[in-house]
Parts: structure tokens; C-alpha cells; sequence
């Protein structure tokens, strides 16, 4: 996935992984992928921080208990050795016992200061995002919009985001590794979670509590831009489909809307109006099909219509007997939508 | 096999082994086979059958991990990934780990407090057979295609008749309904026998640590299991009956299930971890050739565990949205129930450090128990921290966590107890370079597993996912993780070829080969059915290296420890091991094998709806145990009532 | 107690205890019926936490969906019927360390009647509720059936264990030194009733509090 490819690495994950070969192994994968370690966002960067102080205590211990393992294994083995049989219980409660109390005390306190920090934003949100969980895709809407898409959030850049979680069946988890930690989608409950984007970019997220069988493809796109692109792109957002504009599209729109997808899909400013599936008012400018499953191209479209269980069996979409002559046309409507 | 007594000096005579055999031994037929009560067998059945299931349970893994060696794999479908992981973890936790770890303590507890049976041997039986037919039962789903698919906690609203319909979540509710049978049949067992058939003199304070954790562990048992099997029994009938515990259209509410689940879930890590703890503090302190730094302090960490484990089960929903406060509380209990592990991780370095070191293959499995083992603790710090939890919990980072706790914890002392004890268990010594290569397999197998997974999960990998994309960095991660997965399963074959090669070919083991301290050592290997021809007088907490015991059991042999007359064993107080009384044990019985079949027919019934054959199996059942318990009948002089 | 203290004397000093039911210190039996007991009252007790849980995440009113608070005449006759019924139990216990296995006998007929009549008026209970609402309504119907057939069910496996306890007193089984029996199927007993207290407050009073 090409997704966060523009993505700069932050100063302070390289600071934290010039610890060790391993680290530095570490740093080298990172790069592009959706890296708790490469955080973009407030959450993620508070929790990055905490991550490695609790890092470098457990390397610091670890060196310690093996230390006294290895001196044992080395020095205690040698047949000369005498028993020795006193009983240092001393040195068991201040080593087992003592030492750690003062350092758990530690990172609990951070903990719980983190935990405060990370429970609401400085300011108050301006910008509302309902996303409702379905098996297994996201439906994604704005307070105050009329329009919806799927699978992708776009969000301004340099101030939190309200993000209203619903689950239409089961519980997933919304996890964004890249701007903030888990929240959980609650069935019968309203769940909430913020996001808070420092630098433009796109952040894959994932559903992260096993929803059933296509768990593994329920992925999600967080995109955040400059606040007046994202404007611009929730105005668009809110307003009719674009309409085809030469034959060949033409040809697709009479083909989709005479076809059993309209009792699923919604295209807005048309006669599909269903909500079963995602809205596909904007479906050609998104990052993937099928939440994840495969990339957004023509090929795929075309395989996804004809028979999207082969590309992700068990999604709710039966194989469309669509005519292979018109086929064509209709991905070129539906890439037509952006 | 020469007669230890003999060996030991002036013990009892022939005539009386003679006559011990006489009233013990159980006829080697095929109706012996199944009417057996002898707690030896019965526990060398129990370590069998859970190796069997560890087996099965280890290539749904290596399955999967082949599955996920690359992106976008199609090995498996999602239908059998999901079936393969869900049974993996109910398989290692329900129907190995407890199992084995009761395995052990169904052989080791009897000799190791000096009795001659559990307290209870009929129902000893009865709980292998249920633990033998839940097992069977669970797993016969898998080739059915009818496997559990929910994963090993289930969640609801998932696991509901409308998510998942078929028979997947009935096998798992009802399978683990009936394996609590067992499960709590033997947690009343191992306390009663360790409460009250200790040998005289071996007050609580001379309790070796692992019949101490046994104890521990049967208690948490006793008051998690019940939670679990509401939780369970709730479901079945959402699933089945239509009720709505689960249903949020009608009032139901689906975080229930999840509270219930950790109230037991939590402390059932500790019910695994536990034994295991209490297996190194046996085999660690005989390789440093003296007693284990610090008893008191390591039986009070076992038993402040016990109790602390039932306040941390929130740590498991840190990310389901409960009030902030409650949070703060549950992270702080998650944290302090660390510092039990600590305290013994500290008194067995002491031990390590004081003494003088044999390294022998169980030895070797202690110390790569100590290394994981830490390591899993130090992420389990950090799961007990909410912020961090939110942010890496359901990601491999915690599959790599609990995989370093319960292979670590877990899976490292039950081999280390395996090499340990089969010398005692099977009378057989194992090849030594078999063990160690066995070992060097699979501590870097192990950790080739199960690290990268911190990396992966780190890099934003959920758990649970059949496939991935490639290219967001998880690819190589993964690739370790399943060589690493091959590298471990050749090392445990290896320790299965070195324990058929031991009792094959393997050199006659002496009584007590490691020189250990507790009384399974005092006595014959294998023991005699009747364990100890004279039930030893404890005079201190390692009895074998105490020639007291030597001489109780020698010249100091008295006839109400020898007792000859049926089968008889003693009873002791429950605090200070004071003589009371002997006490008559029951012979062998088809009685718990025939309990355990009705029980089987009334969940197979339940499974099927037949409810007319669960009904059936449920009269097999109670009949069977009202002739079981029935009274002898007795003349009014023998009952001592007025003709 | 002076009796039961010399017993175990006497035990302590014999070469060989006698193997009888005489309580010289605890019985394994007793160790394991106590934990038994244990296990199915923690069970009891996530039950009714799952109650208040449910109760409470609902919200008001409760019980919902317009179902009427529960009838309290009905359920205080049954409390009147099932918990005096551990007397008849305790007394049978007193009569056979007496060796009076006409006590015994008469004592487990008494709780085996006053337990029938409690199961009994549980049919009558659930024959009038049914009408208003069943175990699939919503959660308070799921609760309500769900623990209070429970209980019902324990009883009747009490039952069964009196009935057995009762065929074995017939045959002459028990006697002064010989009851241990007796004393566990009383413990269940007692347990039984004990949860129906329980039961009492969590389904019938407190949806009024």
C-alpha cells in the first residue's frame, strides 16, 4: 500500500530507536506502514513517549536479572562451590519487592496522567465524524452533511476531530496506530474517540476486536489536509453525484440503475437510494474495494461486480449477472464518481 | 523392580508388601483398564490426553502460521482460519494447559504429601473420563467443520445465533460447560486430599510450594469457574431458547458477557501460570543443591496472587469505553499483582545464587522459563497501563505478551517437569542429549515465534486477521515468526521422540535420581499402587533430605502407618498434619467411567437438541451416582441403633 | 462438644483409628461438600450480579416494557413453606445420632412434602406469569425464568437427594456413628434454602426498592 508514503518519519522515533541493532532493524521496517512508532497524531505521539520509557525500564531490569542468572549459571556451577545456606530474604523483598513498588508507582502515575490526557482534546472540536461499523466495512458521515462515503475519513489537519463511533451488528474497534489508541464499538451503545493529525498525510486504520469471518479486511483510510481542502472536499461530500459525462457513462448509469444494485447502493442525485451497502456517490476517488480488500482500479471493479465473493467471501454482496458486454461501461460510471 | 524397603534397611517385611500389593493392586484386564481409581494412572492419563490435544492444538498454529508466512495468502480460507485460531486458544488454555498442569498434580500431590491416594479416587476418575470425553467432544467438531469460530473469548454480539448460526458456539458453550464438571471436580479433589490426607507431621508450614500452588490454584478455580459457567450457560440459552441476556433490542446488554468472561478469564491465567510456578520451585531449588530462598514469603505470593487476580479482570476492556475511575483502580490492581511474580523471581535467582549448580535438561527448561517469563511480565506491566493497553491491546503486541507468559510461564515448566519427573512416572531415565538439543529447539524456537510479534503488533498488526496486505512492514516480522514456528514444533517433537526413546530404551531410573527433597523421592520408581509402604512421619519442609523421615519409615515403622488391613490411608488435621485417624479407600469402579458417559450422552443431547437423549443420559447419570454413594447396609448393631 | 473433644482423644491416642463417620475432626466428605457449596453459591452470586448489572445498565423503569412489579403474596407463601423446611431436616439429623431411625425417617418425609409444595406452587407462579410475559419478552422475563428455574431445579435435585437418603434410611443404613449422608444431603438443604432467601430480595422485593 502506497498510502503513507509521504509520510516523514518523526525525530523522535529515530531519537528512541538509536537504542540497539534491534531498534535500529526496527526503524528500518517501519517506514510506510501503520507504525505506533511513527506517530502523526496527539494520542499516538503520548503514547509513543510512554512506550518507550516503559521500553528502556524493562531493557534496564532485564539486564539486571540476567546478570545475576548468568553470574549464577557461570560461577555457581563450579564443583567446588559450597552451598551456601542462609536465607537473604533481604535481598528477595527489596529486590522483588521494593524496587519494583517504587517503579510501577512511576509509570502508573504517568499512566494515569496519560490516560487523562488522551480522554479529551485541549479545544473543543469544530468537526463531527459519525462512522458506524458494519460487517465489515465503516460508513462514514459528518454532522450536518448530507452525504456519506466509506472506508475513508478525511479529516483537517492541526485540530481534534470528534469521532462518534456506532455499530450496526457486532463489536469492532476503531484503531488508527498512527493518531490514536483503540476505542471499541459497542452494540446498543455510542462510543467516542477524537483524532488530532499533526502533519498532512494518510493513516491506514483497521478494525481491531474480531468482528467474524472477514475481520482481516475491514480497513479504513484516515486523510488529513489542510483545513480548506478538507472543506472543499465536505462540500462536495454533501452535494449530488456528479452526472456522466460522455457515452460510455452514460451507457454505465442506465446499466447500474437498471440493475438490482440500486436496492443496495445509494448514488446521490439518482434512483439508487439504497443503504444496505456504501454509499457510492464518490466511489471512484476511493482508496480501496471492499475495505481494504483490493486496490481501486478497473480490474478489480470489474471482478468485484461479476463476483465480489471470490475477492472477499462472506461480504454481504451476492455475484451480479451483469452482461459481460456491459461491464465495461458500468466501471467507467462508477469510476466516474469521485 | 527390587523393593525399595529393602534397600532402605529394616522396614516392613515381605509379608507386608505382600500383603499392601495384595489389597492395592488392580488387575491388568481390559475391565481394570477402565475401572482403574489409582491416582498414578489416572494422572499419567491426564498428561497423555492433554499432550494429545497440546498436539492437535499446536498444528492448528503451525497452520496458521503457514497461512500468514505471507501476505495475501490463500492457504487457508477465512472459514478455517477463524475455525483453526478459535480452537488453538481454547484448545492450550481449557484443554491443555489445566490438564496437564491437574496431570501433574494428580500424580505428584498423593506422593508428595505422603498419602496413598487423593481423597476421592472415584471421582478422580470421573474426571479424567469428562475431561476425556469434553475433549473429544470439542475437537471431533473441527473435521465436522462445526469448530468454535468466535475465538477463545467468544464475544458477544458475535457469537449470537443471527452472527454466527450453525452448531460452532454450542460445541464451545457446551463443551467447556462440561469440562468445568471436571475441572471443579478436581480443584475439590487436589484441596481435600492436600487439607487432609497429608502425612502425619507435615504441618502447613512443611507443604511443599507446589501442593501449595495446586491448592491456590483449585481455589481460584472454585470460585472463577462458576462465573464462567454462567456466562456460558447464558449464551446457550440466548443461542438455543431465545432469551435476550445478550439481545440489546430487548434489554440485554452485550458488555455482561465480557465481565463475566475476565472475572474468570483473568484469574484463569494465574490458574495456569500458577502450578508452573509451583513445578519451578520444585525442580529449580534440587539443581542448586539446597532448599528454595525464602518459603514464606513465596507460599504468601502464591496465595496473595490467588486473591489479587480476581480484581484486575477491567485490564481485559480497557478500550470498551467503562467510567475513568474504574480504570484507575484496575490499572492499579494489574500492577501491584506483579510484585508476587517479582518476589519469586528473586527467590529462585537467590536460590540459584546461594547453591551449587547442576545443570541437567529440567534445569535448563527452569532457566529459559526465568528468561520468557520476564518478558512477558514486563509487557504485562504495560497492559496494566490503560493508556498504553488502548493503543497496542488486539494487536500482535499482545499476542506476543501472552504468548511469552503461557509458553513462557507455562509450557516451559511443564517440560521442565516432564524431563523431571518421568524418571519417577515411568521408572525409565530419558537421553540427556536428546533433551538438551530438544531444549536449545525450543527456546530459540520460542523466541523466533513469538518476539517478532512485539514488533509486528508495534507496527500496527491486528490479531486475529487471516491475511495481510504486504508492504506495511509487517512482511519479514511474520516470515521470522513462522520459521520460528517450525523451529519450535521440530523441538517438541523432539521431546515427544525423547520421552518414547526413554521409556523404550531408556536406562531403569533409581528411586530418586536428582537427590530432591520432597517424598515422592522416598519412595520406589514407579511407585508401588500403594505409594509409600509405610506412610512417612514429616519432621521438617524437605522430608527426603531429613534422615528422620528415613527413620520413620525404617526401624521406626509403626503399625499405624503401615496399615495393611484393605486399603487404608490417614487422615491428619488440617493445619498441623496431627495423626487422626485411618481411613478405608474404595476399590476399583466402572461407576465414574458409566457417570461420565450419561453426562457425555446428556451434552451430545443438548448439542443436538435431542432433548429426549440428554433426558436419558441425565437418568444414566443420577442413577449411576445414587448407587455409587449408596450406603452399605449395616445390622442395627453394626450402625449402633436400638434393634 | 466435651464428647465430640474426647472423641478425638481417643482417636489420637489409638493405634489404629476405626474407620467409621464418627466426625473426628473434619471429614473429607465434609471438606467436600463445603466446597461444593462454595462453588454453586459463587455461581448464585454472578447470577444475581448479572441481575443488578442488567437492572442498572437498563435504566428505569424496571421491570420494563410495562411488565407489573412482581406479586409478592405467592412468593412469601413459598418462602413460608421452603425455609422451615430445614427443621424437619435438622431434626431428622438430632434423631439418627440418637440412633432413632424413626426420626430420621419421619424428618426427611416431612422435607420431602414441604419441598413438593413449594415446587408446586412454583408451577402455580409460573402458570399465572406466563400469561404476562415468558422467558423470550425481554431481559427481565430471561432473568426472572432464568433464576428462579434454577433454584427450582435445585430444589428438585434436593428432592431427589431426600428420596434417596429416605429408600436408604428404609434399608437400614444409618445409624449413631453412621450419617454422614444425612449431614451432607442437610447441607445441601440448608444451601437451597438459603438461596431462596436470596431470590426472595433480588427478584421479588427488590424491583421495588
Amino acid at each position: 500500500m502506497a498510502s503513507t508514503d509521504a509520510v516523514v518519519r518523526s525525530r523522535r522515533f529515530v531519537a528512541g530507536s538509536a537504542g540497539g541493532g534491534l531498534l535500529l532493524l526496527l526503524s528500518g521496517c517501519a517506514g510506510g506502514g501503520p507504525s505506533t512508532l511513527d506517530p502523526a497524531g496527539f494520542g499516538a505521539r503520548r503514547v509513543e513517549g510512554f512506550w518507550w520509557l516503559l521500553f528502556w525500564i524493562s531493557v534496564v531490569v532485564f539486564v539486571e536479572v540476567m546478570a545475576l542468572l548468568v553470574w549464577a549459571l557461570v560461577f555457581r556451577r563450579r564443583p567446588d562451590r559450597r552451598v551456601n545456606r542462609s536465607e537473604p530474604t533481604r535481598f528477595v523483598v527489596v529486590a522483588g519487592a521494593g524496587l519494583p513498588i517504587v517503579v510501577l508507582l512511576t509509570v502508573y502515575g504517568i499512566g494515569l496522567r496519560d490516560l487523562a490526557a488522551l480522554s479529551t482534546p485541549e479545544v473543543p472540536p469544530a468537526v463531527t465524524v459519525e462512522v458506524t461499523g458494519h460487517k465489515w466495512w465503516w460508513e462514514v458521515r459528518y454532522a450536518g452533511v448530507d452525504g456519506a462515503t466509506a472506508n475513508e475519513i478525511q479529516i483537517p489537519v492541526g485540530e481534534p476531530v470528534l469521532v462518534r463511533l456506532r455499530t450496526v451488528d457486532v463489536l469492532h474497534s476503531f484503531w488508527v496506530p498512527q493518531l490514536m489508541p483503540k476505542t471499541d464499538l459497542i452494540a446498543g451503545k455510542v462510543r467516542e474517540t477524537w483524532l488530532h493529525a499533526e502533519r498532512p498525510g494518510e493513516y491506514r486504520g483497521q478494525c481491531a476486536e474480531y468482528c467474524g469471518l472477514q475481520h482481516a479486511h475491514m480497513a479504513f483510510l484516515v486523510v488529513a489536509r489542510p483545513r480548506a481542502e478538507f472543506d472543499a472536499w465536505l462540500a462536495r461530500l454533501g452535494a449530488p453525484a456528479r452526472t456522466p459525462d460522455s457515452d460510455a457513462e452514460r451507457r454505465g448509469q442506465q446499466a447500474f440503475l437498471g440493475s438490482a444494485c440500486v436496492a443496495c447502493h445509494t448514488v446521490r442525485g439518482t434512483a439508487a437510494t439504497g443503504t444496505v451497502g456504501p454509499d457510492l456517490s464518490t466511489v471512484g476517488a476511493r482508496w480501496s474495494l471492499g475495505a481494504g480488500a483490493v486496490s481501486n482500479d478497473g480490474g478489480h471493479l470489474g471482478g468485484w461486480i461479476a463476483n465480489s465473493q471470490t475477492v472477499k467471501p462472506g461480504n454481504a454482496m451476492p455475484p451480479q449477472p451483469v452482461d459481460a458486454a456491459a461491464l465495461p461501461d458500468l466501471i467507467a460510471y462508477l469510476q466516474s464518481l469521485r | 523392580m527390587p523393593s525399595s524397603t529393602t534397600e532402605r534397611g529394616a522396614g516392613p517385611g515381605t509379608e507386608v508388601v505382600e500383603r499392601l500389593t495384595a489389597e492395592w493392586a488392580e488387575p491388568p484386564t481390559l475391565r481394570g483398564w477402565f475401572s482403574t481409581v489409582d491416582h498414578k494412572r489416572i494422572g499419567r492419563r491426564y498428561l497423555v490426553t492433554a499432550a494429545v490435544f497440546f498436539g492437535f492444538a499446536g498444528f492448528s498454529a503451525l497452520a496458521m502460521r503457514t497461512q500468514l508466512a505471507g501476505p495475501e495468502a490463500e492457504i487457508l480460507s477465512p472459514g478455517e482460519y477463524n475455525q483453526l485460531f478459535s480452537m488453538h486458544g481454547t484448545a492450550m488454555i481449557f484443554l491443555f494447559s489445566t490438564p496437564m498442569l491437574f496431570g501433574f498434580g494428580n500424580f505428584l500431590v498423593p506422593l508428595m504429601v505422603g498419602a496413598r491416594d487423593m481423597a476421592f479416587p472415584r471421582l478422580n476418575a470421573f474426571g479424567y473420563w469428562v475431561f476425556l470425553f469434553a475433549g473429544l467432544f470439542m475437537w471431533a467438531s473441527v473435521p465436522a467443520g462445526a469448530a468454535p469460530n468466535g475465538g477463545w473469548f467468544a464475544y458477544v454480539p458475535l457469537t449470537d445465533e443471527r452472527h454466527t448460526p450453525g452448531l460452532h458456539l454450542d460445541v464451545y458453550t457446551l463443551g467447556l460447560l462440561f469440562l468445568g464438571i471436571s475441572t471443579s471436580a478436581g480443584a475439590i479433589n487436589f484441596i481435600v486430599t492436600s487439607l487432609k490426607l497429608r502425612a502425619p507431621g507435615m504441618s502447613l508450614n512443611r507443604v511443599p510450594v507446589f501442593v501449595w500452588a495446586i491448592v491456590a490454584t483449585s481455589f481460584m478455580v472454585i470460585f472463577a469457574l462458576p462465573v464462567l459457567n454462567l456466562d456460558n450457560a447464558l449464551l446457550f440459552l440466548d443461542r438455543r431458547f431465545d432469551t435476550r441476556f445478550f439481545d440489546t433490542d430487548r434489554g440485554g446488554n452485550v458488555l455482561l458477557w465480557q465481565h463475566l468472561f475476565w472475572i474468570f478469564g483473568h484469574p484463569d491465567v494465574y490458574i495456569i501460570v500458577m502450578p508452573a510456578l509451583g513445578i519451578v520451585s520444585a525442580v529449580l531449588p534440587v539443581f542448586c543443591r539446597r532448599g528454595i530462598v525464602a518459603y514464606p514469603l513465596i507460599v504468601l505470593s502464591v496465595v496473595a496472587i490467588a486473591i489479587i487476580s480476581f480484581g484486575v479482570w477491567v485490564h481485559h476492556m480497557f478500550a470498551t469505553g467503562l467510567p475513568q475511575l474504574s480504570y484507575g483502580f484496575f490499572s492499579a490492581a494489574s500492577t501491584i499483582i506483579t510484585i508476587p511474580s517479582g518476589l519469586q523471581i528473586f527467590a529462585w535467582l537467590a536460590t540459584m545464587l546461594l547453591g551449587r549448580i547442576v545443570v541437567r535438561v529440567p534445569f535448563l527448561f527452569v532457566v529459559g522459563f526465568i528468561v520468557t517469563f520476564v518478558i512477558g511480565g514486563f509487557t504485562g506491566v504495560m497492559f496494566a497501563l490503560t493508556a498504553f493497553d488502548q493503543q497496542t491491546t488486539d494487536s500482535y503486541f499482545v499476542v506476543a505478551h501472552f504468548h511469552y507468559v503461557l509458553f513462557g510461564g507455562a509450557v516451559f515448566p511443564i517440560l521442565a517437569a516432564i524431563y523431571y519427573w518421568l524418571p519417577k512416572i515411568s521408572g525409565r531415565m530419558y537421553s540427556e542429549r536428546l533433551g538438551r538439543y530438544a531444549f536449545w529447539l525450543i527456546f530459540v524456537g520460542m523466541n523466533l515465534t513469538f518476539f517478532p510479534m512485539h514488533v509486528s503488533g508495534l507496527l500496527g498488526m491486528p490479531r486475529r486477521v487471516y491475511t495481510y496486505p504486504g508492504g506495511l512492514g509487517w512482511d519479514p516480522w511474520n516470515l521470522l515468526a513462522t520459521v520460528g514456528a517450525y523451529v519450535l514444533g521440530l523441538g517438541l517433537l523432539l521431546v515427544a521422540v525423547g520421552v518414547v526413546h526413554a521409556l523404550r530404551r531408556g536406562a531403569p531410573a533409581p528411586d530418586d535420581p536428582w537427590g530432591g527433597d520432597s517424598l515422592e523421592w522416598a519412595t520406589s520408581s514407579p511407585p508401588k499402587p500403594y505409594n509409600f509402604p509405610v506412610l512417612p512421619r514429616v519432621h521438617s519442609l524437605h522430608p527426603v533430605w531429613d534422615p528422620r523421615t528415613a527413620e520413620s519409615t525404617g526401624p521406626g515403622a509403626t503399625e499405624d502407618r503401615i496399615l495393611t488391613d484393605g486399603r487404608q490411608t490417614l487422615f491428619t488435621s488440617e493445619l498441623d498434619g496431627r495423626y487422626e485417624r485411618a481411613v478405608r479407600m474404595p476399590e476399583e469402579t466402572l461407576k465414574p467411567l458409566v457417570a461420565a458417559i450419561g453426562l457425555l450422552t446428556v451434552f451430545v443431547g443438548l448439542l443436538f437438541a435431542w432433548y429426549w437423549v440428554a433426558a436419558a443420559g441425565g437418568a444414566l447419570f443420577a442413577g449411576t451416582l445414587a448407587g455409587w454413594l449408596w450406603p452399605a447396609h449395616r445390622t442395627p448393631e453394626e450402625a449402633g441403633v436400638p434393634a | 462438644m466435651t464428647e465430640r473433644g474426647e472423641g478425638i482423644l481417643t482417636a489420637a491416642t489409638r493405634p489404629t483409628g476405626l474407620a467409621t463417620e464418627e466426625p473426628v475432626g473434619r471429614s473429607t466428605g465434609w471438606w467436600g461438600v463445603m466446597l461444593f457449596l462454595t462453588t454453586e453459591g459463587t455461581l448464585f452470586a454472578a447470577l444475581f450480579g448479572s441481575y443488578f448489572y442488567l437492572r442498572f445498565q437498563h435504566g428505569a423503569p424496571w421491570p420494563p416494557d410495562g411488565i407489573r412489579q412482581p406479586e409478592l403474596l405467592l412468593p412469601l407463601i413459598m418462602t413460608a413453606v421452603l425455609v422451615p423446611s430445614s427443621l424437619p431436616v435438622l431434626w431428622a439429623e438430632a434423631g439418627i445420632r440418637q440412633g432413632r431411625r424413626w426420626q430420621l425417617r419421619a424428618g426427611l418425609f416431612g422435607t420431602l412434602v414441604m419441598g413438593g409444595t413449594f415446587l408446586g406452587l412454583q408451577g402455580v407462579e409460573y402458570s399465572g406469569i406466563l400469561r404476562e410475559y415468558t422467558f423470550t419478552t425481554n431481559v427481565y422475563g430471561s432473568l426472572f425464568y432464568a433464576i428462579t428455574t434454577f433454584h427450582g431445579s435445585h430444589v428438585a435435585v434436593g428432592l431427589l437427594m431426600v428420596c434417596w437418603l429416605l429408600v436408604a434410611s428404609l434399608h437400614g443404613s444409618f445409624g449413631p456413628h453412621r450419617y454422614e449422608r444425612v449431614r451432607i444431603v442437610a447441607y445441601y438443604w440448608h444451601f437451597v434454602d438459603a438461596v431462596w432467601v436470596a431470590i426472595l430480595f433480588t427478584v421479588y422485593l427488590s424491583p421495588r426498592l
